[in-house]
């Protein structure tokens, strides 16, 4: 079994309305034993920006940790919080470090410029970033993700139509999927708000 | 065939091993104690390559008393489980340790904690969970029958639910195991359940 499909994850992060939303699965499972159905993919970095990490378990906890690190001392250093396209950066940087020996996670960051406007990316495992206009997706599922968001998107979504369309993507690609799913959690971020739900899909 | 499981009660923590030493197709104890008291309030039940668990669990050990030293507080369980995380997660890209664990302890603030760690680092907090080939039995019954805050009598029931079920199917299954608890009173042993006991001289005595 690949490493990258050892733990079992689903990520989508979609672009709306001055807003967005990012979304995760809660699965965290050893190849197809399940331990747990609230494991957290979906961290906060500052108030309008969030990071997913999908992969290896132990790498996504890692680099949750390097990042909340780097972020920190950003912040201590520059008096701010950083901007999404900087983070997007710094990550891919990261990830580049490890190049021959790399970190087994593929993270989505999402977050909002500082005039309002939603910033999504994605990188690969070695931190090749890919900037999306619409949605990105990560994890074992992405196949059924890709295709779910492809046909249910639409742009310029308010942020609780943007809620239903990423939920039900999120939850009809991983019920294809196995290895993740067990509910989900989706964060829908505004200026002024964040509206955190979980989700009751299929419960296997 | 190392099998180790935990669960939280209604202000404690249970944590049970097996207490077989195997090297090959021999048994080389049967009472071998694989849950390290860390501390006064912390339990770290490890189970894997024997090397790598008793001088993992010692090393976490010395280092927990070493912080009390120090800084005259004890470390949280939340934060000893995320040091030995740490710890395993910087060994893993250089000489990984093959010790999977789960951590219980009990603070005055947060109550009874369990935590699950497997060799890779991967952490995360739980009401009950188990490892190792026992835990695919463990982990059903724990589902059906495990209640949120069960009494120490009731919890017990259930982890003798637990141990039989791996007697019963689990292929060389391991004939003891050691229960130990962590609650207000501190961390210690609860009890054994042994179905062999060591010979204590020659047989022709």
């Amino acid at each position: 079994m690949s490493i990258t499909s050892y733990n079992g994850s689903a990520l989508i992060a979609m672009v709306g309305k001055n807003c967005f939303a990012i979304a995760s699965d809660r699965r965290l499972g050893v190849q197809f034993q399940t331990i747990a159905t609230d494991f957290q993919r979906i961290f906060e970095i500052h108030e309008t920006l969030y990071v997913g990490l999908s992969g290896l378990a132990t790498d996504v906890q890692t680099m949750y940790q390097r990042l909340k690190f780097r972020h920190k001392l950003y912040n201590l250093r520059e008096e701010r919080n950083m901007r999404p396209e900087t983070f997007a950066s710094l990550v891919s940087a990261m990830l580049y470090e490890k190049r021959f020996g790399p970190y087994f996670c593929e993270p989505i960051i999402a977050g909002l410029n500082e005039d309002g406007t939603p910033f999504i990316c994605t990188t690969d495992l070695i931190g090749a970033k890919q900037l999306s206009k619409d949605f990105v997706v990560s994890g074992t599922a992405s196949e059924s993700l890709y295709g779910a968001c492809e046909s249910m998107y639409k742009p310029d979504l308010e942020p609780e139509e943007l809620f239903e369309t990423i939920s039900q993507a999120l939850l009809s690609s991983v019920d294809r999927d196995c290895i993740s799913g067990w509910g989900g959690i989706v964060h829908v971020v505004s200026a002024d708000q964040v509206i955190t739900r979980t989700l009751k899909g299929r419960m296997d | 065939m190392e099998t180790v499981f935990g669960l939280v009660g209604d202000g404690f923590a249970l944590v049970v091993t097996d207490t077989s030493a195997v090297q090959s197709i021999v048994v080389q104890k049967t009472d071998d104690d694989k849950i390290m008291v860390l501390d006064s309030h912390k339990l770290m039940g490890c189970t894997g390559e024997k090397g790598d668990r008793v001088q993992f669990s010692e090393f976490i050990q010395k280092n927990i008393a070493l912080y009390h030293f120090r800084n005259g507080i004890p470390l949280s369980t939340a934060a000893a489980a995320n040091f030995t995380r740490n710890e395993l997660a910087v060994a893993l890209r250089k000489n990984p340790y093959q010790t999977n664990m789960m951590i219980a302890g009990w603070d005055k603030d947060v109550g009874p904690s369990l935590y699950y760690l497997d060799y890779i680092a991967t952490l995360h907090k739980l009401e009950k969970g188990g490892l190792g080939y026992g835990a695919y039995f463990i982990l059903s019954l724990m589902d059906r029958y495990y209640e949120k805050n069960m009494s120490v009598d009731k919890a017990l029931e259930l982890v003798d639910k637990c141990i039989a079920e791996v007697r019963a199917r689990l292929v060389v299954a391991p004939p003891n195991f050691v229960i130990k608890i962590v609650d207000k009173d501190g961390a210690r042993t609860l009890a054994w359940r042994k179905t062999v006991e060591e010979m204590s001289g020659p047989p022709s005595q």
